[in-house]
């Protein structure tokens, strides 16, 4: 069965982000694939690529994007949601001419079009977060 | 739709339902705090915040012409359909299950 996996969580913030990406990591070990994983609202934070936890605990940012580099996922975090929280990769950095790249590469940065194709061409779509 | 309308979250949820009326049939149902965003008379200006809520009465021209919210939910909050924006049809909750139901995919904000 195909997935489309849609977080609206940031990281830490609620149970959202840890939820859909342990929820995620079941859809793989369970034989199934996911399409596309789409981060919306505040779950384009997962994204970010320079949180520094505490040593002792979980690093939620760092896991998807081993979980994404590990097998291969379409991860995409929503552009405009992204620039609106001051979430850039490097086009959209040097597009708008900010001092700075937070997203990991790992991650693609588009629109909403990804998010209805996804919720078109998966079999189920499940949303995490408020 | 189930936040109340100055939230991002509302705003960015609009956009959503924007984007998937360009590539099919779209209905969208207002429950919980989401029957705060058909409200008239939203006056957000002062707050340095933007009016959506004024791309509701443009939604016939994205062809999005199936607006549901919940009966029960206007009769929690003492509103009357007169006072919304824009024609809403009211469901009861079973008929919110029904509706739920008969869709392909549901995107839930």
């Amino acid at each position: 069965m195909k997935f489309a996996i849609v977080v609206h969580g940031a990281p830490y913030v609620d149970q959202a982000s840890r939820s859909a990406y342990l929820f995620a990591r079941s859809v793989i070990q369970e034989g199934h694939e996911i399409y596309r994983i789409f981060f919306y609202h505040d779950g384009v934070y997962n994204a970010n690529l320079l949180s520094v936890p505490p040593q002792d605990e979980a690093h939620i940012e760092s896991e998807w994007a081993t979980l994404g580099r590990e097998h291969h996922l379409d991860m995409v975090v929503c552009i405009s949601s992204a620039l609106r929280r001051g979430m850039l990769n490097k086009t959209e950095s040097e597009r708008y001419e900010r001092d700075g790249v937070n997203i990991n590469p790992i991650f693609t940065v588009s629109g909403l079009g990804q998010l209805v194709d996804a919720a078109i061409q998966a079999d189920k779509l499940v949303t995490f977060g408020v | 739709m189930s936040k109340s309308p100055r939230t991002i979250n509302s705003q960015e949820s609009f956009d959503a339902l924007l984007a998937g009326s360009a590539f099919g049939q779209c209905s969208v149902l207002f429950i919980g705090n989401g029957i705060y965003q058909l409200l008239g008379g939203q006056r957000p200006e002062p707050l340095g915040v933007k009016n959506y809520a004024l791309g509701f009465s443009a939604l016939s021209d994205y062809d999005v012409n199936l607006i549901y919210c919940s009966k029960s939910q206007l009769q929690l909050l003492n509103m009357h359909i007169s006072e919304l924006i824009i024609p809403a049809t009211q469901l009861t909750d079973y008929e919110i299950n029904q509706l739920i139901v008969q869709h392909d995919k549901v995107l839930s904000f």
